[in-house]
């Protein structure tokens, strides 16, 4: 605190972040892109280890050897499941009871908000099937679950398959020391939330379930089984849960080592993993698969019927069967014990995954990037906004002896013929972006409720565009000071709240600070009107996510053409607004009850007169 | 006199509220913003106990401690209720008095608040008024007899100025984020804050006797307030001139009056209790619990991640010294201080809602009030922009740190507790670093030095 508390120095040092700040916050700027896109380079990042005990060694011995018969069993589940035309509940509860589970049942129905294009279905009703085996070796009360979801059409039937064929096994081994469930889940997530409230006694989505009649001990760790073809070539792993949180590292790991041991080709982001880091193309290989991370977490999505448990403190992982046109397949046997081998491990734990990380990004299989390595690149970003905030303090400090305090508003009224802008200059655009921010929040499911039209994406469209264009036509009078009051306060609120983002979501919070911390930065009321108006807009929230949506689509090494990419756009942003409603997925309500309002105020500053 | 500012050659040297200068027209025109802004804050208040937030505001540990939390007291009422003393059981912490009060008015439990709230408020409304006449008036006799060095003047304050401080105060208070969580969680601090804002109304207005009971009440409700003791002596000495010399009788007698009846009051209070439950039992469960701290519930204060990670055998010494921590400030305060006692009420409720061993917003919130009491003063501070920043920034970390350490699993404890320090650090470098010093040196009615002039340029 020397620096801070001797007068002197503390205004040399104010001076030069004042002098300087336009070059700082460019520097700043640059250094944490840099060092955002330094995290994929091999050197700088970590190799896994795992880090849990229970899981030390994969001295396991698999012995499943019943790969032909699930798929069998995959087939006549296929047969059932187009006869009766969605979930065959009396042919799996057979099957079930016939391996030796305790077999449940579990009703469920929800109406969503509005008509899911994507998927066609807006009244859903189902049911979730779920055998219980006991373990023999314990007490009941802890448990595994091994789901796979029942899709409509022709995928995911080897995925049953084998968790019937997995389960038929299991049942003859002695050495289960936890409950190990197995779902098939109707309707995938929303089966799978139904499922997980029922499990847990809790109701957050309003959705009507039948309770369940048998449980396990408390869930410890659980897979979620995507297979849609007998033979694979390699297998995928997917962690990305609701609002971008992940599982322990360690699960991550534990597939990781079994892949390696059973010699089973492994991807993320459907990426494998490549030894040349030190090639420009091994490089970029690393970035687009971070980058799909990165993108995958920020959308806040569940990108696998795993994404809900994590919710429960549950760590959880999507296990994807791929198969390309390699040469080299796997077939279901391998696999089979591929999953033995993790539950076997998952089975040894003596208390929840909790030793390695939860914040991390992944630019291969091998290798990640701990909190404290990314932080920095936001940090970096952040700290711009403080650096103009600093600067506006000084220059509205300077020139008579006023002080503006940012929580305090304390107004000398002695100098108030000067310049003292009231609290009000700064409350009202606060209080209308903050009201147009509630719109947005409300009136498309409003609408939708209203009009019958089943075009919820064209309605979501016509509120952003409308709220933008009402709000264009509304520029407060205020003075010189005014402004910058209101660009302090807005500059601190946007530092917060990229913060609090960052802190839970770090993808989101960091793509947000990339397009607003230089729309934030470089808004006043003098710059050109209609150049930095356009600058605004295409910086804004909404321009990010189309921005976000071409990339990714980039990425995925699928580009679209500019209508696609529109209408994905629209599709997302329903997508989006359904999430919210029907998992909770917190995306939605921040951008429009915060992010925009924000933003708005930014708009607002520009149009200052 | 001719360096001087122009309003204090003016006739309107004299403060307005003067009652010989048309009184009744300076009240309606006070009162009516004041009332304006209890209407805004009791429809605030109001509105949010009518919404869903109410639930999730009164869950929240910022919000609520183990003694002051509403679901508690209504455990206690069930009790109660039951004929089974409320303090059987692990659950209940108030007072009797706080029990019985609610025993009567458990149907308006909200009214209740809201009216703590707005007693609170129209009573440092009032305080800081009188106060405020009182400084002014020292004021103008130290200029008539130009005790002031040339360079101070910019410190003088306006009548005009000091015209609004009250109505600041009160809207510090009723529209506080912290005060409106505090009241809308049911939280008893509000209570608590009621009762330490009349005593710093009847001592600023010289009674001594109201002086001594609310203060005994505040006490008793929650033991630091003891502290306080010393400002509300040092005050009413004083007011009534005489002088803090440990060699005159006066001094002595003036001393044992009050604590005479201090002591009195809390015996009868303590008796009282004791009939209406017809045990001691509350003894423990109140005031065992608020100095041994059994209940390491993480909270915004310092206590449960230190008492929480320590080894059991180390635990009473440290508790002494966290304890005393509290306490111990009063002494070298009340030397430094003892020519503004006001100032000192303020620095010691801030120190109680930093070191306290269950803190709540609620009791920062009541310090906070008093920060437009010195705004003459804020030219002096330092490092406003970053303190502010912090403690802006903290308060939305808590729930954000405590969401992702309790429901997402995926932070821990250290990531709050770094949190809840960066916020106690801010506190006390809002109020203990730079005011104090900064007071001492401007205000004490020595000749400037030069040293001060250095401190005197702007500083951030």
């Amino acid at each position: 605190m020397g620096l801070l508390s001797d007068p002197n120095r503390r205004r040399a040092l104010i001076n030069l972040l004042t002098r300087l700040n336009a070059p700082i916050c460019v520097v700043c700027y640059m250094a944490g892109v840099a060092w955002f896109m330094g995290l994929a380079f091999e050197p700088f990042t970590l190799r896994t280890y795992m880090s849990e005990n229970a899981m030390g060694s994969t001295m396991v011995e698999e012995r499943f050897p019943s790969g032909e018969r699930a798929v069998a069993t995959g087939r006549e589940f296929a047969a059932h499941k187009k006869k009766v035309s969605g979930m065959p509940v009396e042919w799996l509860v057979k099957t079930m009871q016939a391996r030796g589970l305790e077999v449940y049942t579990q009703r469920f129905s929800r109406t969503l908000p509005f008509p899911d294009e994507n998927k066609e279905r807006y009244m859903v009703k189902g049911t979730n099937v779920y055998g219980i085996l006991r373990a023999p070796r314990a007490p009941r009360t802890e448990a595994l679950v091994l789901s796979a979801p029942c899709t409509p059409g022709d995928n995911n039937n080897q995925a049953v398959g084998l968790l019937l064929g997995l389960a038929q096994y299991f049942r003859n081994q002695i050495y289960w020391a936890k409950d190990i469930i197995f779902l098939v889940n109707d309707h995938d997530l929303i089966g799978m939330q139904a499922w997980l409230e029922g499990y847990h006694h809790t109701n957050t989505t309003g959705m009507d379930w039948s309770p369940l009649q048998g449980r396990g001990g408390s869930i410890q760790a659980a897979l979620s089984l995507e297979l849609s073809s007998d033979v694979v070539t390699s297998m995928d792993l997917v962690l990305e849960g609701l609002n971008g949180q992940l599982p322990n590292l360690d699960l991550a790991n534990l597939f990781y080592a079994f892949c390696q041991k059973i010699g089973v080709l492994c991807t993320i982001q459907g990426k494998l993993q490549r030894n040349d880091w030190d090639s420009v193309s091994g490089y970029s290989h690393a970035v687009q698969t971070m980058m799909l991370m990165v993108m995958k977490q920020a959308s806040g999505r569940p990108w696998g019927d795993h994404g809900l448990f994590l919710r429960y403190h549950i760590e959880a992982a999507t296990i994807k069967g791929i198969n390309s046109f390699r040469q080299y397949k796997t077939d279901a046997t391998t696999i089979g014990r591929l999953l033995e081998g993790m539950y076997r491990k998952l089975n040894n734990l003596l208390e929840r995954l909790h030793q390695s990380y939860f914040f991390y990004l992944m630019p291969s299989l091998s290798h990640f990037v701990s909190i404290g390595y990314y932080m920095p690149a936001f940090g970096l970003l952040a700290v711009i906004l403080l650096l103009r905030a600093l600067d506006l303090w000084v220059q509205l400090a300077t020139p008579p002896p006023t002080t503006e305090d940012g929580i305090a508003d304390i107004e000398q009224v002695r100098h108030a013929h000067s310049s003292s802008p009231g609290v009000l200059s700064v409350l009202t655009p606060l209080v209308i972006s903050h009201l147009t921010g509630a719109a947005l929040y409300m009136l498309p499911i409003r609408f939708q409720e209203m009009a019958v039209e089943h075009f919820p994406v064209s309605e979501t469209e016509a509120v952003v565009l409308t709220a933008i264009a009402v709000y264009t036509l509304l520029t407060i009078i205020g003075t010189e000071q005014g402004w910058r009051v209101l660009k302090l306060v807005a500059l601190l609120y946007l530092a917060v709240l990229l913060g609090c983002t960052a802190l839970i979501n770090f993808s989101l919070g960091f793509i947000l600070a990339l397009t607003l911390v230089p729309a934030a930065a470089f808004v006043t009321p003098h710059v050109p009107k209609v150049l930095s108006a356009f600058v605004l807009v295409i910086l804004s929230p909404a321009c990010t996510l189309l921005f976000s949506v071409f990339f990714f689509q980039e990425l995925q090494e699928m580009p679209v053409s500019f209508l696609d990419g529109w209408l994905l756009y629209l599709s997302v942003i329903s997508q989006g607004i359904l999430d919210h409603f029907l998992y909770g997925s917190l995306v939605y309500p921040l951008i429009a009850l915060l992010v925009y309002p924000c933003w708005l105020l930014f708009w607002n500053i520009l149009f200052w007169k | 006199m001719s360096g001087l500012p122009g309003f204090l050659i003016d006739d309107r040297l004299h403060f307005p509220s003067c009652p010989s200068q048309g009184g009744q027209r300076f009240l309606v025109e006070m009162a009516a913003p004041l009332t304006l802004l209890l209407v805004l804050a009791v429809t605030i208040r109001a509105a949010l106990f009518r919404s869903s937030l109410a639930e999730l505001i009164a869950e929240r540990v910022e919000v609520v401690s183990p003694i002051t939390a509403w679901k508690r007291v209504v455990e206690g009422l069930a009790l109660l209720d039951l004929g089974v003393s409320p303090y059987s059981g692990d659950v209940f912490h108030e007072t009797p008095l706080i029990i019985y009060l609610f025993h009567f008015v458990v149907d308006y439990a909200e009214i209740t608040f809201m009216l703590a709230d707005v007693i609170t408020a129209v009573a440092l409304y009032m305080a800081v008024k009188d106060y405020n006449k009182q400084v002014f008036r020292k004021q103008k006799f130290a200029l008539e007899a130009d005790r002031y060095p040339l360079d101070c003047l910019e410190l003088i304050r306006s009548p005009k100025e000091m015209y609004y401080i009250p109505l600041k105060v009160a809207m510090f208070y009723l529209l506080n984020p912290f005060t409106i969580l505090s009241c809308v969680a049911k939280s008893t601090c509000g209570l608590n804050n009621a009762v330490v804002a009349l005593f710093i109304f009847s001592t600023i207005k010289g009674n001594t006797l109201l002086s001594a009971i609310f203060l005994c009440l505040a006490t008793y409700q929650s033991i630091y307030p003891l502290t306080l003791c010393a400002p509300a002596m040092l005050y009413l000495m004083q007011r009534q001139y005489i002088p803090v010399n440990f060699r005159r009788a006066s001094f002595w007698w003036f001393i044992a009056q009050y604590l005479f009846m201090y002591l009195g009051s809390l015996f009868v209070l303590i008796c009282l209790s004791f009939f209406l439950l017809g045990s001691w039992d509350y003894m423990p469960s109140v005031y065992g619990f608020i100095l041994s701290v059994p209940d390491l519930t993480p909270n915004i204060g310092l206590f449960w991640y230190f008492f929480a990670e320590m080894f059991e055998h180390f635990r009473l010494f440290f508790l002494c010294v966290f304890q005393i921590n509290v306490f111990f400030y009063t002494i070298p305060l009340s030397v430094k201080l003892k020519e503004h006692p006001v100032f000192l009420i303020f620095m010691q409720l801030a120190v109680i809602s930093i070191f306290k061993s269950y803190p709540t917003v609620g009791d920062i919130a009541l310090y906070m009030a008093f920060l437009p009491v010195w705004s003459h003063l804020y030219r002096f501070l330092r490092n406003t922009f970053l303190v502010s920043c912090v403690l802006l920034a903290c308060s939305t970390l808590f729930p954000v740190l405590w969401h992702l350490w309790i429901y997402a699993g995926s932070a821990n404890s250290n990531f709050y507790y770094a949190i809840t320090l960066l916020f106690n650090v801010a506190q006390v470098g809002q109020p203990g670093r730079s005011q104090r010093r900064l007071l001492i040196e401007s205000l004490t009615e020595t000749p400037c030095s030069p040293l001060r002039k250095s401190q005197n340029e702007k500083s951030y």
